[in-house]
């Protein structure tokens, strides 16, 4: 069986804001992304993540390296390639005065071939909120309605920059269920985001970006299976710390880390590393302050690779 | 191919309903306008310039020459009033008088020279040179000189008073900032809230875009303009002298060298601040020099080919052409030729380094 077509393929991608000194925000990407996937760049802010979709989006031209998009290239296609792609900006404030579905059938205006208006519309939900200007709408539809507009050409590729930032986790939610149908029409889905559940529960695939950099490419289970380990314990003690060899040594144990003056340790088997870690308390003669357990994800990866968190002051969750 | 969507028309449409939805704009651009027309319409409604006051001073409690004063109030051009201190010169000063007449010390004679007369004026105002003639005509006529038969006339042809040349001014300025701030401020408003980008993610075409921005604008105009020149016409009676057609001309290049000029300085600007300033900038110096509220003309001959080449200007004396002298777009070659190479250029330019 040949492998599926790609709907997105690029090559050692650069891209170098002018300054002093200059900024290389994107220091060689390489995607191959098949069509169908839902493909997700996760990163913290300023890894490069908007510039490297904003080229693919062809809204940037690249420092240097290859965008293919449907096999065609930006700079000869443009007007062809468009008309196959939906895009979801980062933050698009649309015009207040407009309703939603007035901004739609503006938006479908552009493409030759699409659904109508209303499908759309319905597509996302907003039917009940169509004679509702823009400027009323709550952070959650403004979201639903940005979508609308990059679905209303039909796409075969869409791009979504962070879609749920600063969204309350109902409309996430009600995002996500969109993202899910679009792809479950065989279509494909490129999304950035910071948020490691977004990327764990819709992506196929993720590329984890840190300084411009691909640092670990695979699926949300692939990458999380690389820790050696699924499970995390997230002991704190009394006092002093134990030294991290001594934890190193319990049974069960892959890797020990330091989160934010704390100790997190990459745990095989819980039910074994659990008592040797309540002995090795005991032994030591220290006093356990608290004991999380929970299972590993993509924000371990992120720390484990780069010591450092997706956001500044995320926690995670337990 | 569906065509049940085109892009120009959707985006003509979305302009107009988004302006129309924002009632500040509304204001500014139709009733600003017209309040500002009405008002400077009634400030500077002249009425035919007859009255001369003139102030009768009398020093060291003389009473003045009995005759030369029933010859003033006979007239019936000249207010007079009569005063015995000082007090005329605050009044000179202020422009309460036009004329102050101080007549000769002795009293008693009726054969006095005229040299022995002062007359005070103030030389900077016209209707205080104009009270001196008149004052002196009194004074020459109580000599015993028969002035020659003279029958009046009066000038009283359309165009030639003040609101007549406001008006296109006023028209020159709306054209100005709605082509400035209508096409510059609206893109780079676009651009700051990633409209533009957002745009340029879609298959539209840019001519499409920047076109239908254009042609809100020139829907926008045309009430305004209406309302200006229909409001001038019944409240005012100005007419415009010269071909309807023509006047539709200059005012539709107006508006496109002024759009011009617009999208280019939104080629740039990525704040409203910046845009704000720079077409304030642009604006400011051509309210002054371009002759909307007084002719440019009064400015030295030396800075002339400068003002000349100003759009505003050249916008403002094509609309004078038409309006009040009647020319044909032919006789005004000079301002147009100006206007249409200022819309090329700044069309050209913007267009090339447009970013989106």
């Amino acid at each position: 069986m040949s492998p599926a077509p790609l709907a997105i393929r690029c090559r050692q991608l650069t891209k170098t804001y002018p300054g002093k000194p200059p900024v290389e925000a994107v220091r060689g990407i390489d995607l191959d992304v098949p069509v169908g996937e839902c493909f997700g760049l996760l990163g913290p802010n300023g890894a490069g993540k908007t510039s490297t979709m904003e080229i693919l989006e062809g809204l940037l031209p690249a420092t240097s390296g290859e965008v293919e998009i449907l096999g065609r290239h930006w700079g000869r296609d443009d007007r062809a390639i468009r008309e196959r792609i939906g895009v979801s900006l980062q933050e698009t404030n649309l015009t207040d005065k407009l309703t939603v579905g007035e901004i739609v059938r503006l938006f479908r205006s552009f493409f030759q071939q699409g659904l109508t208006p209303d499908v759309a519309i319905a597509q996302v939900a907003l039917q009940e909120k169509e004679q509702t200007r823009f400027g009323k709408l709550s952070g959650g539809q403004k979201q639903r309605l940005a979508i609308a507009c990059a679905l209303v050409g039909d796409p075969e590729i869409l791009f979504l920059d962070e879609p749920t930032t600063g969204l309350d986790p109902q409309s996430r939610r009600q995002l996500w269920d969109v993202i899910s149908g679009f792809k479950s029409a065989g279509r494909t889905v490129i999304l950035t985001t910071h948020y490691m559940d977004e990327a764990e529960r819709l992506c196929d695939r993720v590329a984890i970006v840190d300084q411009g950099r691909v640092i670990a490419l695979g699926s949300p289970r692939q990458l999380i299976s690389q820790l050696g380990s699924e499970h995390v314990l997230e002991p704190t003690w009394q006092g002093e710390l134990p030294p991290e060899e001594e934890l190193a040594q319990l049974p069960s144990v892959t890797k020990v880390w330091h989160e934010d003056g704390r100790l997190a340790l990459s745990v095989a088997e819980p039910h074994r590393a659990l008592p040797a870690l309540l002995d090795y308390t005991r032994q030591s003669q220290r006093e356990l302050a608290s004991l999380t357990t929970r299972h590993a994800t993509l924000e371990d990866v992120f720390v484990t690779l780069t010591g450092r968190h997706l956001r500044d002051g995320a926690q995670s969750q337990s | 191919m569906s065509h049940r969507f085109t892009p120009l028309i959707e985006l003509t449409r979305a302009r107009i309903r988004e302006f129309f939805r924002e009632p500040a704009a509304i204001f500014w651009v139709y009733g600003f306008p017209l309040i500002m027309a009405v008002s400077l319409g009634i400030a500077f409604r002249e009425k035919p310039k007859t009255q001369i006051t003139v102030d009768l001073v009398s020093r060291d409690g003389m009473a003045p020459i009995q005759s030369f004063r029933d010859a003033l109030t006979a007239d019936g051009r000249f207010t007079v009033r009569e005063l015995t201190d000082d007090s005329w010169r605050k009044r000179l000063r202020d422009g309460k008088t036009d004329l102050v007449i101080i007549p000769p010390q002795a009293g008693g004679s009726e054969a006095v020279s005229p040299a022995d007369w002062e007359l005070w004026q103030e030389p900077r105002r016209a209707e205080s040179l104009f009270a001196r003639q008149a004052v002196e005509n009194v004074l020459m006529k109580q000599q015993g000189g028969a002035p020659p038969p003279i029958q009046d006339q009066e000038l009283s042809e359309a165009g030639s008073r003040y609101i007549d040349f406001l008006v296109p001014g006023l028209l020159g300025i709306n054209l100005m900032g709605g082509g400035l701030f209508g096409v510059g401020f609206v893109l780079v408003d676009m651009r700051v809230k990633k409209l533009l980008k957002r745009f340029l993610a879609t298959p539209l075409r840019h001519g499409d875009f920047l076109l239908s921005v254009m042609l809100s604008r020139l829907i926008f105009m045309l009430p305004e303009i209406c309302a200006l020149l229909g409001l001038s016409w019944l409240l005012f009676g100005v007419s415009v002298q010269g071909s309807l057609l023509s006047l539709v001309a200059v005012v539709l290049l107006g508006g496109f060298a002024f759009a011009g000029l617009g999208l280019l300085i939104a080629s740039r600007a990525t704040t409203l601040e910046t845009a704000s300033g720079l077409l304030n900038l642009l604006m400011l110096p051509m309210y002054v020099l371009s002759g909307v509220f007084f002719s440019s003309d009064r400015f030295p001959d030396a800075v002339q080919p400068f003002i000349r080449a100003l759009p505003l200007t050249a916008l403002n004396d094509a609309l004078r052409g038409v309006m009040l002298e009647g020319l044909s777009l032919a006789e005004l070659w000079r301002p147009i030729v100006t206007l249409v190479a200022w819309g090329i250029v700044s069309f050209a330019v913007a267009l090339r380094i447009f970013r989106w």
